[in-house]
């Protein structure tokens, strides 16, 4: 289990796979609030659901209005369990806070892959081995570990 | 960040979840801006107030606030909203949208917050002083209180500006601090002639293109000596730079509070130079250079003063109006129209003064609105993105000619 260096925006317990962004994410008008599902046209993670993940992204764009987005994710129920970002800014910080999620900054997002499992607890990030298959990349990445590179 | 005892105590719940839930927002923003420690407020205005903007995920949390007990410490005033108190059913919006607008405005009120309602708290409030720390999230708001008031603000949000009334302080980093008023980005004014307000919106569309969320200097600029066209004249400048890049504060030097000396001007020591001497690039990507028909003529963004009001009547008499126009202020200002018989004038011209909202905020589909013809440039940058339908910047010559004609020709 790594543990990976961070600054802590929002504390508290939360476990969860990895959903990495490589691209910003605006939760304003581009995440529905009733069920998580990221709408932005040409997004990368257009479709998929942030609902229970541990979020990683670069860090947040667009409106304010975000903050109050993520306070409707945990409302109904559909809130990411993480947010690790490389910088975190106002609309994120204030959404952790309203809204409660276990919040982290100052990530290094190149070590993380989709479907990583992470345990945050104590103001501390550790990245575990993923549960589920690993996806091509994930076998190349511990490949590479095994063998020393 | 270092806190006192009775901001630790605050913190930890001894005056209530309302106020606890406030210090956790101030003292996470002032961990991830560095700041060393909070500083009082003198008040706070509060954005994300229209409904269209915020919708039901800001009302519910604001009603979950104010559930939690949280009551404002300093005065705080709302932005304007999505509908004209007295007038919204005339304008065509739904029932449905009022009320919730209604709510929003009530659930702040039980927080104690004023339903002031304009954009432009500095025209009918005292205050500030130069050097006061604010708590403001109208970005227009912030650069004029910034910039021509010389009083402290950061661009905050909706939610942070509250924190900071119900907490009545902020964490004291960026525009609070000296360092952070610095100009990083120093602009040289080569545009001759400067006559027309939407000259300025334009020239604050560059800069705040090319400054990002730098402070900027502005050299060579010269103003109108008119002072109701003067003050105009940095509000249209101010909210184009706030809306075109993140800009918070802009010096003059020569002429703005702490740009005076020209002997001591407020320069970061590794400041970009640019030059400004083509304003046409911004009439041109705000449409200003197209042509179509126009529903709206829109003049009022920001919210005009009484000063303002009296340049557009002289500017319309004679002229008859066949297109909606619309001029949008505060109730202060409109009391005023009224008691001066301003405001039967502009209603026998066809023309309507709003007050409480904002064509960039309203519901404009409800209202039937597909283009809007302004000369602010603020406005011409929000009008496309948030309702989807064309817009025209010209001079107010130009507006007030498109609302006798319907059409705009560049």
């Amino acid at each position: 289990m790594d543990e990976l260096n961070c600054r802590a925006i929002r504390q508290g317990s939360a476990a969860g796979d990895v959903l990495k962004s490589p691209v910003a994410i605006g939760f304003f008008g581009h995440v529905d609030p009733a069920t998580g599902t990221v709408l932005e046209p040409g997004h990368p993670l257009l479709g998929q659901s942030i609902a229970g993940r541990v979020l990683a992204f670069p860090h947040a764009k667009g409106s304010t209005v975000g903050s109050y987005v993520l306070y409707a994710l945990r409302k109904n129920g559909v809130a990411p369990a993480a947010m690790l970002l490389e910088e975190c800014e106002t609309i994120v910080a204030v959404g952790a806070i309203i809204a409660d999620i276990p919040t982290f900054d100052h990530i290094d997002l190149s070590k993380l892959a989709d479907g990583d499992r992470v345990i945050v607890a104590g103001g501390r990030v550790l990245r575990d081995e993923p549960l589920a298959t690993p996806k091509l990349a994930s076998v190349e990445h511990r490949e590479a570990q095994i063998s020393g590179i | 960040m270092n806190l006192t005892g009775e901001e630790r105590a605050l913190l930890d719940g001894a005056d209530g979840p309302g106020i606890a839930r406030a210090m956790e927002i101030l003292v996470a923003l002032g961990q991830v801006f560095d700041a060393p420690r909070m500083v009082p407020v003198l008040n706070a205005q509060i954005s994300g107030i229209s409904f269209k903007n915020i919708g039901q995920s800001g009302l519910d949390f604001l009603a979950d606030w104010a559930d939690l007990g949280a009551r404002v410490q300093v005065p705080a005033y709302m932005n304007p909203g999505g509908v004209d108190r007295e007038l919204w059913e005339d304008l065509g919006i739904s029932q449905e949208f009022a009320d919730k607008q209604f709510r929003v405005v009530s659930t702040l009120e039980r927080m104690g917050v004023t339903p002031f309602l304009s954009c432009t708290p500095y025209h009918g409030l005292t205050g500030p002083e130069p050097g006061q720390h604010l708590a403001w999230s109208e970005s227009s708001a912030v650069i004029y209180a910034n910039s021509v008031l010389g009083a402290r603000t950061n661009r905050e949000g909706g939610p942070s500006a509250l924190a900071a009334a119900i907490a009545g302080r902020t964490p004291a980093y960026g525009l609070h601090t000296d360092a952070g008023r610095l100009a990083c980005l120093r602009a040289r004014v080569k545009v001759k002639n400067l006559r027309d307000i939407s000259q300025f919106g334009a020239l604050g569309y560059l800069a705040g293109q090319r400054a990002g969320s730098r402070v900027v200097l502005f050299e060579n600029l010269a103003l109108p000596g008119n002072q109701a066209k003067r003050t105009w004249a940095l509000k249209s400048l101010g909210s184009a730079m706030a809306a075109a890049g993140a800009v918070g504060l802009f010096h003059i030097a020569g002429m703005t509070p702490e740009a005076r000396d020209p002997n001591h001007l407020p320069l970061a020591p590794d400041a970009e130079y640019i030059e400004i001497d083509d304003l046409e690039p911004a009439y041109a990507a705000l449409g200003g250079r197209s042509a179509g028909e126009v529903d709206l003529v829109f003049i009022g963004c920001p919210h005009l003063s009484r000063g303002e009001l009296q340049l557009l009547i002289e500017a319309l008499r004679g002229r008859v109006v066949k297109t909606r126009l619309f001029l949008t202020s505060s109730q202060i200002v409109r009391a005023w129209a009224r008691e001066t018989g301003a405001l039967d004038e502009l209603f026998e011209m066809g023309v309507r003064l709003l007050a409480d909202t904002c064509v960039v905020v309203a519901p404009l589909a409800e209202m039937n609105i597909r283009s809007v013809a302004t000369n602010s440039a603020k406005a011409a940058v929000y009008i496309p993105s948030h309702h989807g339908i064309p817009v025209f910047l010209g001079t107010l010559d130009q507006c007030l000619t498109a609302a006798e004609t319907g059409q705009w020709t560049s």
